[in-house]
């Protein structure tokens, strides 16, 4: 076991020092490193530990340090190179055919509106029009194009749909073979998820979420607008000052945990996710901005169309409509977004180029960034245009946000964090805590993850009041978890229990559980997590 | 002699009966949120035409005509002060901002700083010449000229160069002689200010603020502010480049009405509460604490610049509605105060919290006499003002309610008006039951 640890650690430290080579970083260190030569102090006899020390003070160090632990969080656990790469990204065999099969379906859809519609997935647009696109850049949301044939790929309905039809094929019920006559009887789970994966005990939940103690003073609780307590409010304020100060990443996302005062989430998410905005990303965002600009893809109107649906029928975030076409035109031709597809279950979708059907050779990864949008899908922006006003910075942000968390809401994985077990955790924890409100609600034909789904696809955004999303998605950033999402899904239906209990239809129920923008999120995980 | 000529308003009013309340009959000019609120009010009933009043939700035209003929009884209420233009008229409310600055530099700086909330103002024509001479000192100030009569972004435009604003006299004059010849009519009286060119953007969008404050008396001075109020984002996205040759229109809500993607449903509007958990997200508590402090300043400040020259008289009131302006550098800017605020609602959030403000505005107006007279806040209103700064005491119920100010206010604050109200009349109703 210990020999295993070992390995595991010289294998991430390899795999991180060869990311690293060739880095922007790299050449920075070395350039500093070479600054420091040229000094006429430096001695050859004390020159590692003068170059050490000058790059530990010139702040070089830390930032070495916030990479390092950046690329820690990011890099799959796994990392034997005799595992296939296939088992690497998901190691089930029934869930890769699942994804695959889902992926072909979402490609089809999209293929045959292209055709319904007879546009193409991406034509070059004449002169005048990139002029016209680069004029009114600021303000998009002003062009009304015509969508109305357009309509999104898929929404979270439909995908809820394909993930409860997952099944293990190896596995058989003590009942004998899958038998027609005891459906109810041969599913292991009650619920609507079918497929046996292990997840996380209430135990093993409190242990990993050991912050959200009652005891614990709590962002979300102690400081909430109307009422703040002042001393909490001011050493939160002052702690987070510091760490801002420090500049550590690995600080910044440990503060998060118990939630970010307001005035410092910006820059707190920023450094806990280590992403900074720097020439170099400047430049990139304007490469691709001119991408933009060039090219017309259909996936543009998709977007354009999710963001008509979704935020700017929104009482609240219409203001950011403008910012929204800024990130997520952009982000649709960032190939860098690629990389998570390595420990992702998923794979970018391919088209062919016109004529080729189905040679490799001539296949292009379509949209350039890998990600087809589907309904709601802007949703994971939209609450950061909350914190940042400038539209690269926002960009960088949502990226980060993406491929490191929410990317695993919409594809079928068997990951601790996909949404399948999610989906899970959720059934089993409501189940478990409270069994009569779980077979009521069966019983009226109301499968609570129906409810609960679009929630957790959103990872909340757009269901709670900004401000509560925000608490929620601090603790997203500070435990580098989703696991926090069926949990607060589960105490929303145990909150609301006594109402629940005594409705007796599926509508009803969806009814009175249609607005939760009431909600605070601290209490609830807590009531949850360590019930009194 | 003259008291013979005059119309007797409030006559024949019923004696209050003991517990009950009397009939007030009222009429109201204007068929929106404040007709149904007057309709809806218990113990209210419309008078008819010709039929005597006392409570007249009056607008300003009738005012003008019919203040100096009538004689109104004590409990009568109108919902305009006589000479209300001193501050709502935009070249009037600079001239006396302008003067009270005056005094005040007289005795202290910071006090005086405290009103540099307006933009550099010059009335046209009149001051005309000493526009010109400002207008050289500051090459490159973009400018704004607003007909003063005139509302709902009728008539304004934005210029740098000197040429257009004398294109545009040459223009008005031409368009006057030719009135003039029909009607004689004088040259139209504008105002222009330097342009605020940084605005706060949200979203990239510019927005104003507007802000209800209500003044039951002058002498003393009584102002209630209240709680609520919104966020109006402009349809256009926010830019200087379009101005430079020709004269641009400026958009604001009664322009963005007839635009083709205007959607009513929508409103485009934030609440102040939304507004303030925006900006409290960006800026943190303190700052944001400090811009609602900068808005109380305004708020007083130009009412006191009025105080000595508005006709103070019980039997009037007035709700003004406040435009007040954001910049990138969180500094707030008085655009305008309106005296007859838009009360026709854009969608169901809008209807209630205009039917809010009115029955709220009824409440403290009080013909009914069911207050003390002493109550800090009623509704969603808080006494701000009361011949002095109101100050937010420790550990009463309404401390609790926000933000630890050291003056009475809660804009954009958790509003819990209902629950507040209903605090209000029951232990009101206790202290006559305990007193009968």
């Amino acid at each position: 076991m210990a020999s295993n640890n070992v390995s595991e650690v010289a294998a991430l430290i390899t795999e991180i020092i060869c990311n690293l080579n060739g880095s922007t970083l790299q050449a920075q260190l070395k350039r500093a490193a070479q600054k420091e030569v040229e000094k006429p102090t430096v001695t050859s006899a004390t020159l590692k530990s003068d170059i050490i020390s000058s790059l530990k003070t010139s702040g070089w160090e830390k930032i070495l340090r916030n990479e390092i632990y950046k690329q820690i969080n990011c890099i799959p656990k796994c990392f034997d190179s005799s595992i296939p790469f296939e088992c690497q990204k998901e190691p089930l065999m029934y869930m890769r055919k699942a994804q695959a099969n889902w992926e072909k379906r979402i490609l089809k859809s999209m293929n045959s509106m292209c055709t319904e519609l007879s546009i193409p997935l991406a034509r070059k647009r004449p002169a005048d029009e990139q002029r016209d696109l680069l004029h009114k850049w600021n303000e998009m949301g002003t062009d009304e194009p015509d969508l109305s044939h357009f309509r999104p790929v898929y929404a979270p309905k439909d995908f809820l749909e394909v993930i409860s039809s997952v099944r293990n094929p190896n596995y058989r019920s003590l009942y004998g073979h899958e038998s027609e006559e005891y459906p109810e009887v041969c599913s292991e789970h009650w619920g609507l998820i079918q497929v046996p994966l292990e997840v996380p005990k209430l135990t093993e939940l409190q242990a990993k979420f050991s912050e959200f103690c009652s005891s614990l003073p709590q962002g979300g609780i102690d400081d909430s607008v109307d009422a703040p307590t002042e001393s909490f409010q001011n050493e939160r304020n002052r702690i987070a000052r510091r760490v801002l100060d420090e500049k550590r990443g690995v600080l910044a996302q440990h503060f998060c945990r118990r939630g970010c005062p307001s005035g410092n989430r910006a820059e707190m998410w920023q450094l806990a996710l280590g992403v900074t905005v720097d020439h170099l990303a400047i430049l990139k965002y304007d490469q691709l901005k001119g991408y933009v600009l060039q090219h017309d893809l259909l996936v543009d109107s998709l977007i354009y169309k999710d963001v008509k649906l979704t935020s700017v029928n929104d009482d609240y975030y219409f203001v950011f409509e403008d910012y929204l076409y800024q990130v997520l035109l952009v982000f649709s031709r960032d190939t860098t977004v690629l990389d998570h597809f390595v420990h992702s279950s998923a794979s970018p979708p391919k088209s062919y180029i016109r004529g080729k059907l189905g040679l490799e050779e001539f296949s292009v990864i379509y949209p350039p960034n890998g990600v087809i949008p589907f309904h709601g899908f802007s949703m994971y922006a939209t609450p950061l245009c909350y914190l940042y006003s400038e539209p690269i910075r926002l960009y960088y942000m949502f990226r980060e946000m993406y491929t490191r968390y929410f990317h695993r809401l919409h594809s079928i994985s068997s990951h601790p964090q996909g949404i399948i077990s999610l989906c899970l955790l959720f059934e089993s924890t409501l189940q478990s805590t409270h069994p009569r409100l779980f077979r009521h609600l069966q019983e009226i034909g109301c499968q609570p993850l129906k409810i609960a789904f679009k929630w957790l696809v959103r990872a909340f955004s757009g269901y709670l009041a900004t401000e509560q999303l925000l608490l929620l998605w601090d603790r997203i950033i500070g435990y580098g978890s989703l696991l926090i999402l069926p949990l607060l899904a589960v105490a929303i239906f145990l909150f609301r229990q006594s109402n629940l209990l005594l409705i007796t239809s599926a509508s009803g129920v969806e009814g009175s559980l249609a607005d939760i923008t009431t909600l605070h999120v601290v209490p609830l995980l807590q009531l949850i997590l360590f019930p009194t | 002699c003259t008291m013979s000529k005059n119309l007797r308003i409030g006559r024949s009013y019923q004696k209050k009966l003991a517990g009950d309340h009397r009939i007030i009959r009222f009429r109201c000019a204007l068929n929106n949120t404040i007709g149904d609120v007057l309709k809806q009010r218990p113990g209210w009933v419309e008078s008819k035409e010709g039929e005597d009043w006392d409570f007249y939700w009056c607008d300003i035209g009738w005012l003008r005509e019919n203040f100096d003929h009538i004689y109104m009884e004590e409990h009568v209420r109108i919902c305009h002060f006589r000479n209300h233009f001193e501050l709502t008229r935009k070249n009037l409310m600079v001239k006396n901002l302008k003067r009270l600055k005056k005094q005040l530099e007289r005795e202290s700086k910071s006090e005086s700083a405290k009103c540099d909330f307006f933009p550099m103002t010059y009335e046209l024509p009149s001051e005309y010449h000493i526009f010109v001479e400002e207008f050289k000192k500051n090459p490159g100030t973009v400018w704004i000229m607003k007909p003063i009569a005139k509302s709902q972004g009728k008539g304004i435009f934005l210029f740098r160069r000197l040429k257009d604003i004398i294109d545009w006299k040459k223009e008005g004059y031409r368009a006057n002689n030719e009135e003039r010849k029909e009607e004689t009519k004088d040259v139209e009286t504008y105002i222009v200010q330097r342009y605020l060119g940084n605005p706060y953007l949200i979203g990239g969008k510019k927005f104003d603020l507007r802000i209800y404050v209500l003044v039951t008396s002058y002498v003393p001075l009584k102002a209630w502010l209240y709680r609520d109020g919104f966020a109006r984002f402009s349809n256009a996205r926010f830019t200087l480049d379009s101005i430079d040759d020709s004269y641009v229109h400026l958009t604001n809500v009664a322009v963005q009405k007839t635009a083709p993607d205007y959607d009513p449903e929508k409103g485009c509007k934030w609440s102040l509460q939304q507004l303030r958990h925006y900006l409290t997200a960006k800026h943190g508590y303190e700052t944001v604490a400090n811009v609602y402090q900068q808005m109380n300043e305004i708020f007083i400040k130009s009412l006191q610049s009025v105080q000595k020259i508005i006709i103070n008289d019980k039997h009037c009131f007035e709700l003004y509605g406040y435009d007040i302006l954001l910049d990138s550098n969180l500094k707030l800017w008085l655009l305008e105060v309106n005296a007859s605020p838009s009360l026709t609602a854009s969608n169901q959030e809008d209807y209630d919290l205009k039917v809010g403000l009115l029955e709220d505005t009824l409440n403290i107006i009080d013909m009914e006499g069911s207050l003390t007279g002493n109550e800090k806040r009623v509704g969603n209103f808080d006494l701000m003002w009361n011949d002095g700064p109101v100050y937010a005491e420790d550990g009463s119920t309404d401390a609790l309610g926000g933000p630890s100010y050291a003056t009475n206010t809660y804009l954009g604050c958790h509003n819990d008006r209902k629950r507040q109200l209903n605090q209000l009349f029951r232990s009101l109703q206790n202290k006559k039951t305990a007193a009968g």
